[in-house]
C-alpha cells in the first residue's frame, strides 16, 4: 500500500469509527497540498466504490479570515457525495458527525458544464441554472480540528453533511456580491454576513473551483450543486441545536441536531 | 458632582479636539447609568443654546459584539445634531476630529411619532418614512476610547459625524435584516455584515430606543432621523482614505478623508 492509499484509509477509519486522528502534517511535515488532494481523490474513489455518488463540489477556505488562519492564499475544494444530503428543516443525528460546525453559503446548481483553465465569474453566472440558501455542516477527522491546509485537503474538505433550501431561484437579478446573510442558532443572531465575504463574490469562488478541477482534468458536469463557501464564520454546533440561515432574496433553510 | 460643568468638561474637548480621561477615573468615580444620561441631557441642552438643532437620536452597542464586550442588556444612546451632517462625497478634515473611527448603518426617517412603552419593531416600521444608508463616524472624547459604560453615554455615546446616502427606500420594499453590508476603505473591504447584526434586525433598535426614551418620558418625533447602530465594526480613519459603504437595495454611502 502506497502512502496516499494508507492516508485515505486511516481517514477513512477516522470518519467510520468515528474517532479523529493526529494530523497527518504532525507526522509527515513534508505532505504537500498536491500529496492531499491525491488522498482526497482516493477516498472519493473509495466511497464511489461502495456506491456513493459525486453530486457536487465545495468551496473551502473562501474568506480571508479563513486563510490567514490557515496561512494560506487561496481556497480549497472537496467533493459532494448523495449520503451527505440532508432535508431542508430535518433532524440529523449526532451519531453522524465527529465535531461539527455549521456555516451559512450560496449554493449553485450549473446547467451547462464549466471545464477551465480560464473560466470567468461571467461564465459562471451564465452557466448558473439557479442558486439556493444552504447550510453545510462542516466536519473534521482530524482530533480537535488541529488542521493545516494538507490535513483538510486530504480530508475531503473538512466535509461533513450539507442542507439546501428555499426556492430555487434565477441568478440573473441578484447582486450576489452584496446579498445579506444571517445565522442563528437555537433561534439567536449568532453571526451576519455578505456575498462579498467570499472572494469579492460567490461567483468567484466558483471560477476559481473550474479553474483548479482543470489541473486534475475534472469538469463541473451539467446538475451539479456547488456550495460557494461561508459568508460567516463557522460555528460549534452542540446535541439539540437547531440552525437557520436566511439569505436575502433567496429564503431560508435549517436543521436541527439529536439531542 | 455638578452635572453642568462635567457636560461642559467634555464639550470642551470635543471642540478643542482634545482628548480627555474619562470622568470616571476620579472626577466621578461612582457614575451611575442614570446620572450618565443626565450629564448627556446638559450637554445636549448646551449645544441646543449654541444654536444647534437636533436632527435624532442615534443608538450605540447595538452589537452583540459590543454588548458582551462592555457587559451590558442594552444598547445605548446620542444625539446627532444638524452641525454633524456631512454631505454625501465630500472629503472631512482630520483635524476637526480627535481619532476618528467609522461605521456602516441603516438610518431611519420617521413619518410620525413614536412613544414607548412596549413598542416593537413592527411598530417603529409602520411609523417609518424611509430608510437611507449612512457612514457614521464616532470620536471619543476619551484618550484611546477607553471608557465605561457611563463614560461614553455622558460623552454622547461618542457622536461625531454622519454621512448619508442619498437613496431612500421605504421600509418595506426590504428585508432590513437581510441588508448585506460591505464597508469598503481605499478599494478593500475593511468589515462586512447584514442588518441583523444591529440586535437582530434594525427596527427592533429603534423600538428599544423609544422604550428607554419613555423612561424618561421622552418620545421619537416625526421627521428625526434615527441612526439604528453599526452593521460592520468601527474601523479607524487615516489620511487619504476614501471610504464606502454599499448597503444592498440602498445603494451607496460614502467620504474621503485630509488632513
Amino acid at each position: 500500500m502506497d502512502i496516499t492509499e494508507s492516508y485515505a484509509n486511516r481517514l477513512l477509519i477516522a470518519e467510520k469509527e468515528r474517532v479523529g486522528i493526529a494530523a497527518l502534517t504532525d507526522e509527515n511535515p513534508s505532505f504537500s497540498t498536491t500529496d492531499a488532494y491525491a488522498v482526497q481523490l482516493e477516498i472519493i474513489k473509495q466511497k464511489q466504490q461502495s456506491g456513493q455518488q459525486i453530486v457536487g463540489k465545495k468551496i473551502g477556505l473562501t474568506s480571508v479570515a479563513m486563510q490567514e488562519l490557515l496561512g494560506v492564499d487561496e481556497p480549497d475544494y472537496g467533493h459532494l457525495l448523495h449520503g451527505m444530503v440532508v432535508e431542508n428543516g430535518s433532524e440529523v443525528s449526532f451519531e453522524r458527525v465527529m465535531q461539527p460546525k455549521v456555516e451559512g453559503e450560496i449554493a449553485f446548481v450549473l446547467n451547462k458544464e464549466l471545464k477551465g483553465p480560464n473560466v470567468t465569474a461571467l461564465e459562471v453566472l451564465q452557466a448558473t441554472d439557479y442558486i439556493l440558501p444552504a447550510l453545510e455542516i462542516v466536519d473534521s477527522r482530524v482530533k480537535d480540528w488541529k488542521i493545516k491546509l494538507p490535513d483538510t485537503i486530504a480530508d475531503n474538505a473538512s466535509s461533513g453533511l450539507y442542507v439546501l433550501g428555499g426556492t430555487p431561484k434565477r441568478i440573473d437579478k441578484i447582486d450576489l456580491s452584496q446579498v445579506g446573510m444571517v445565522l442563528l442558532k437555537n433561534g439567536e443572531v449568532v453571526n451576519t454576513g455578505v456575498g462579498a465575504a467570499v472572494m469579492g463574490h460567490p461567483a468567484n469562488c466558483v471560477a476559481w473551483l473550474a479553474n483548479k478541477l482543470s489541473e486534475f482534468d475534472i469538469t463541473l458536469n451539467k446538475g451539479e450543486v456547488i456550495l460557494s463557501g461561508a459568508l460567516s464564520a463557522a460555528v460549534n454546533a452542540e446535541p439539540g441545536d437547531v440552525f437557520t440561515a436566511k439569505i436575502a432574496h433567496l429564503g431560508e433553510v435549517s436543521v436541527r441536531f439529536s439531542s | 458632582m455638578n452635572k453642568t460643568e462635567i457636560a461642559k468638561f467634555l464639550l470642551d474637548a470635543e471642540l478643542e479636539r482634545q482628548d480627555v480621561v474619562k470622568i470616571t477615573a476620579n472626577k466621578v468615580p461612582d457614575l451611575t447609568v442614570e446620572e450618565a444620561y443626565e450629564i448627556q441631557q446638559e450637554l445636549v441642552t448646551l449645544k441646543l443654546e449654541q444654536g444647534h438643532s437636533i436632527v435624532g437620536p442615534k443608538m450605540g452597542l447595538t452589537s452583540r459584539a459590543k454588548m458582551k464586550q462592555m457587559n451590558v442588556e442594552d444598547p445605548i444612546y446620542g444625539y446627532i445634531f444638524d452641525n454633524m451632517v456631512v454631505q454625501d462625497g465630500t472629503a472631512i478634515s482630520l483635524s476637526d476630529f480627535i481619532h476618528p473611527k467609522v461605521e456602516a448603518e441603516i438610518a431611519f426617517i420617521l413619518g410620525k411619532d413614536i412613544e414607548g412603552p412596549g413598542i416593537t419593531g413592527a411598530q417603529v416600521l409602520a411609523a417609518t418614512e424611509h430608510v437611507v444608508s449612512a457612514l457614521e463616524i464616532i470620536d471619543s472624547r476619551y484618550e484611546n476610547f477607553n471608557f465605561t459604560l457611563p463614560d461614553v453615554i455622558a460623552d454622547n455615546a461618542s457622536s461625531s459625524k454622519v454621512v448619508f446616502g442619498n437613496l431612500i427606500r421605504k421600509p418595506e420594499e426590504l428585508e432590513l435584516d437581510l441588508v448585506g453590508t460591505t464597508l469598503t476603505i481605499n478599494g478593500e473591504i475593511r468589515d462586512l455584515g447584514a442588518g441583523a447584526a444591529v440586535v437582530g434586525h434594525p427596527a427592533n433598535s429603534v423600538a428599544m430606543l423609544a422604550n428607554m426614551l419613555h423612561r424618561k418620558g421622552d418620545k421619537l418625533k416625526d421627521g428625526q432621523i434615527i441612526l439604528t447602530g453599526g452593521i460592520t465594526g468601527a474601523v479607524q480613519l487615516s489620511n487619504g482614505d476614501v471610504v464606502s459603504a454599499k448597503l444592498d437595495g440602498l445603494g451607496e454611502v460614502s467620504f474621503s478623508v485630509k488632513e
